[in-house]
């Protein structure tokens, strides 16, 4: 796995840079990373660029993670890009919505680095 | 609130609460901070506890949940979470201690049995300063001081019935 784009969605700088290291430190191959600051400044990150993983926190302003994973749907670019919640709502129930509405995986924060990677990992890999 | 969750309802059924929000800190400092944070054996001075960092509860538990610390010990918590020096941490503090608050909530919540689903957090505020006065609703007050570089840091649950 090399050369991955991946867009981090957080409405905390501080948080999207946590996330960045942490895939960096996982040795994921991320090549390129993209910020936005909340789902709608998502959406057209993914119109104007081609990313090949998600990271998405839920609890933001403007447009929150789950709204932002259903309408990424309608997005052509983003067609079959995996979406992983990052996120601090890590009950069943958030779960169950987070992957009813099209994400492919779920990591609750506090989280390391390995338990990144191990979410992350069998997603890029395809067998999420 | 949902009457028949009587650890929601009943300050009794509340009484693993306080050991709970200690953990829950205690998980977030060793996990996205790399350092334990100690019990104190004696209360601490808390002086110059300048910056809070508060979110809010709503659902089946009401109520606010705040990080007191010092701005130097906010300084270091943004250091160690982003890797930078403390004295490069300038604004980033106060965003690193409000995801420091919202996580604390966040993995309190998930611990306490029906809790997760039925309570919302609100996006953190941070408050610099010390001079001033929080009014709520409050019928009940959980508070834990633990040190982080042997500095205070508290925490407060307060919960609306």
């Amino acid at each position: 796995m090399d050369n991955i784009r991946a867009l981090i969605v957080d409405d905390s700088s501080v948080m999207r840079k946590i996330v960045e290291r942490s895939l960096r430190q996982a040795g994921l191959g991320v090549a390129q990373v993209i910020e936005a600051g909340n789902g709608a400044e998502a959406l057209a990150a993914v119109q104007k660029n081609k990313v090949d993983l998600i990271l998405c926190d839920i609890n933001m302003p403007v447009m929150d993670g789950l709204e932002f994973v259903k309408q990424l749907s309608g997005v052509e670019n983003a067609k079959g890009v995996p979406v992983v919640m990052i996120t601090t709502e890590g009950s069943e129930g958030h779960v169950v919505q987070a992957l009813s509405a099209g994400a492919r995986g779920y990591i609750r924060k506090p989280f390391t680095p390995d338990q990144v990677k191990e979410h992350v990992l069998p997603v890029l890999e395809g067998k999420l | 609130m949902n009457p028949s969750n009587s650890a929601l309802t009943s300050t009794a059924g509340r009484e693993c609460w306080l050991p709970t929000l200690q953990l829950a800190m205690q998980e977030v400092f060793e996990l996205m901070l790399a350092c334990p944070l100690e019990v104190p054996s004696e209360p601490p001075i808390e002086e110059g506890l300048d910056i809070t960092s508060m979110v809010g509860l709503a659902g089946q538990l009401c109520g606010i949940l705040t990080v007191r610390c010092g701005s130097k010990s906010a300084a270091r918590m943004a250091s160690r979470m982003l890797g930078i020096d403390a004295d490069k941490a300038g604004p980033e503090m106060w965003d690193a201690l409000g995801e420091i608050c919202n996580m604390v909530a966040g993995n309190f919540k998930n611990k306490i049995t029906g809790l997760g689903d039925g309570c919302m957090l609100s996006v953190p505020t941070v408050i610099t300063g010390a001079d001033y006065n929080l009014h709520s609703m409050v019928n009940d007050e959980i508070r834990a001081v633990l040190l982080f570089e042997g500095e205070p840091v508290v925490l407060s649950l307060e919960v609306h019935n």
